[in-house]
């Protein structure tokens, strides 16, 4: 969008200034999500830049933020560092413990929003699936009524959907449950929800990929004498399989940052980090807490990366160009 | 041409065509309905019925009906009973049943129920439940020597309606509605929070959306007018907080916008603000507004850059050829093509900021909570009925624009990056 030379001068002034004004917004957007990363290496227990930090002093950062990070929760936190310690902080600290919680909920419900959404995309994606708008608008509506209320039914249904003590279904579902035999404080719950909630990403993911799907080519492969498993494996898969990742990406980073739902429905032994995080914020914020931002933006910068690598691969191999 | 025969087409093994079509098309229906059904059943079971639970749980209490069945029973008899004068008979009811709470120590649940609807009831029951067993007939005077409020008949047609177990009630109360002597009317002004609150928020959630539009505008129209290689780098720029964690943006929010953070730091610094002076930007309604326009802002870059990338610049080329000054060729050509843009991002950012909870409870403050928050700390309080009633009205509101979004807009049309 170069100036046209015909440009009046007072088109030039507003080049200019919508060019600044849009700089202006960019850093509206990108500035809260630096600022915290020089801040975790604060020395001091602020959450603003130091005289000394500011002056580039060495001193005025430290790692000790990070270091808070694996001994809260740690029963012997000032000893000395060796393998006892660190396999203590792999079992107890508060923090490992979160990001365990988190990775495992995070990953199941992953697995099992991007399984069942892949194999309901590929029925919404037929030309003859009946009632496709509707079940559309049914499967995107997590995404689109608030968290609070789909948390506040499910902590009403969890804690009546208990297994009866002693049976059968007991001494298998049951293991998956919590103490109580119910789907309220277990990570069952959790994971359950937290797949709920990705569905809608993993269904417009794999839509969109599938959308431009040439069906010709499942005929193709079947008149050449394919069974479906084959087709399934050898054609549509690899032409899906980007959207299918950036959709799963998705439902992780939707279950990993999902705090709501684990406050109304999970106890004392699902605590995640998004709800450690919102407690810490709550009660007494920490620079630990900056700690494990800086962190998570480090993660959410790979994890976009990533999704933009299969987004143009996935657009190079059905024949798009450009964004 | 020939008198055309009507001769049936057949398939191969001698099936009318027509028929063998028809099956062959419920088959592929079927094969694409079970390809869906497993999930569909999934979200069935995990998403609806939860909300379909919330739903009944907003029309059912059974802390008055299950902790007073003398009185219940006396009220299914006498349904058309006087409130302003009830007899010696349902007194004599309530005292039993104010005797069993004590024993069974419901009183709290009982007094809690009716006092939904009428205020001041829970210390009431608890000083007629402490009472109850000592009282002797005849109990109307005996009540009423206690405490006049017995005889009110606010309370009598409070304690009516909570003996029924399903009740509209909870809606009521939550529409701002109190029991008088007379029958459900308006509360007083200062007891008038849920509509007002639900007023604050559609209010907060649209001042919210115009920030986003205004903001998101001339970005995306940046970024769609940019060479390629130049707007997928700032494309990054968009798309980083939209992948970074919503409590990560709210806590850096904290870290900028507090008394003793990096702006106020700045402006102190700068000599702008007096040291005592210094803003204050959260913990309140402008850090609800700051920190949620900047979560939602992706939500409408994204929807308005997909609808601006598709319009040709020759349209614009030609309006200003044919004399229009810039102004005119914006307003009259370029706007009018964005619209379905506007339309979905703005749709899009106001559903998601009305059901917003988790930046108003860690920036807001006391001022700057929205219903969301409201239903959280009736959560909280264990008044479920009540919770659940206000989180009926909000989703009826929007599954409304949902709605409306999905007419306007399609839902298939919703994509990311």
């Amino acid at each position: 969008m170069a100036l046209p030379t015909y440009a009046s001068p007072l088109e030039r002034v507003w080049y200019y200034t919508y060019r600044v004004i849009c700089v202006l917004i960019f850093v509206f957007l990108i500035s809260p999500i630096l600022v915290v990363i020089p801040l975790s290496f604060n020395a001091e227990p602020y959450f603003t830049f130091t005289e000394r930090m500011l002056t580039f002093d060495p001193d005025g950062y430290s790692t000790r933020w990070y270091d808070a990070l694996l001994t809260l929760g740690h029963p012997n936190a000032d000893g000395p560092r060796d393998s006892l310690w660190w396999s203590q902080v792999w079992e107890r600290a508060t923090w490992v413990q979160a990001a365990k919680n988190s990775f495992w909920v995070g990953l199941w419900a992953t697995i099992l929003a991007t399984t069942l959404g892949t194999i309901a995309a590929l029925g919404l994606s037929r030309p003859e699936m009946p009632y496709r708008r509707l079940i559309m608008a049914l499967l995107i509506s997590p995404m689109i009524v608030p968290i609070i209320i789909i948390a506040v039914g499910m902590s009403f249904f969890y804690a009546q959907a208990c297994v009866p003590p002693g049976g059968a279904l007991e001494s298998t579902v049951g293991l998956f449950l919590s103490e109580k035999g119910c789907l309220a404080n277990s990570h069952l719950g959790v994971i359950v929800a937290h797949a709920v909630l990705g569905i809608p990403f993993v269904i417009i993911t794999v839509t969109a990929t599938l959308s431009g799907f040439d069906q010709s080519l499942i005929r193709a492969a079947q008149s050449m004498g394919a069974n479906p498993r084959t087709v399934f494996f050898k054609v549509i898969m690899p032409l899906i399989l980007p959207g299918v990742i950036s959709g799963a990406l998705f439902a992780f980073v939707t279950s990993f940052d999902e705090v709501v739902a684990v406050l109304f429905i999970a106890g004392p032994d699902q605590q995640t980090i998004p709800r450690q995080m919102f407690n810490g914020i709550r009660e007494a914020i920490s620079p630990a807490i900056l700690a494990v931002a800086t962190i998570l933006v480090v993660i959410s910068t790979l994890l976009l990366a990533t999704v933009e690598l299969l987004r143009r691969r996935s657009d190079r191999l059905r024949g798009v160009t450009g964004r | 041409m020939a008198e055309a025969t009507p001769t049936l087409l057949t398939t191969a093994d001698g099936r009318p065509l027509k028929a063998a079509l028809a099956e062959a098309q419920v088959r592929a229906k079927r094969r694409a309905f079970l390809l869906v059904l497993p999930l569909l059943a999934f979200v069935l079971l995990t998403f609806l019925v939860p909300i379909g639970y919330m739903l009944k749980r907003s029309f059912e209490h059974d802390g008055f009906a299950n902790s007073a069945p003398a009185l219940r029973a006396w009220f299914a008899e006498n349904p058309g009973f006087d409130p302003a004068d009830p007899p010696e008979a349902a007194y004599a009811a309530l005292v039993d049943d104010l005797a069993r709470m004590q024993v069974e120590r419901t009183t709290g649940i009982a007094g809690t129920r009716v006092n939904y609807s009428v205020s001041g009831t829970i210390s009431l029951f608890k000083a007629g439940a402490r009472a109850a067993a000592d009282l002797q007939p005849p109990f109307k005077e005996a009540l009423l020597a206690a405490d006049a409020k017995w005889g009110s008949p606010a309370l009598w047609r409070g304690m009516e309606s909570a003996s029924h177990v399903y009740t509209p009630e909870f809606y009521l109360v939550a529409a701002d509605r109190k029991l008088t002597d007379e029958g459900w009317a308006r509360g007083e002004d200062k007891e008038r929070i849920y509509l007002y609150l639900f007023f604050k928020t559609f209010l907060i959630s649209g001042i919210i959306t115009v920030l986003c539009l205004l903001l998101a505008f001339p970005v995306a129209h940046l970024l769609a007018t940019l060479p390629m290689a130049k707007s997928a780098l700032l494309m990054i720029l968009v798309l980083l907080p939209f992948w970074t964690s919503l409590l990560v943006r709210t806590t850096s929010w904290i870290v900028l916008l507090q008394e003793q953070g990096v702006v106020n730091n700045m402006l102190v610094a700068m000599g702008l603000v007096d040291d005592k002076g210094r803003l204050s930007m959260m913990y309140n309604m402008t850090g609800t507004i700051v920190a949620m326009t900047h979560v939602l802002l992706p939500f409408m870059i994204l929807p308005l850059y997909s609808v601006m990338k598709v319009i040709p610049p020759s349209y614009a080329r030609a309006a200003r050829s044919l004399g229009a000054t810039s102004w005119t060729t914006f307003r009259r050509v370029y706007l009018p093509q964005t619209l379905p843009g506007i339309a979905a991002g703005s749709l899009l950012v106001f559903i998601l900021a009305v059901g917003y909870y988790i930046t108003p409870a860690l920036v807001g403050g006391a001022d700057g909570q929205l219903i969301s928050n409201l239903i959280a700390f009736h959560m909280s309080k264990s008044n479920w009925s009540l919770a659940a009633a206000i989180a009926a009205m909000l989703l009826a509101a929007i599954l409304a624009l949902y709605w409306i979004y999905d007419r306007l807009v399609g839902i298939d049309r919703l994509k990311f990056g």
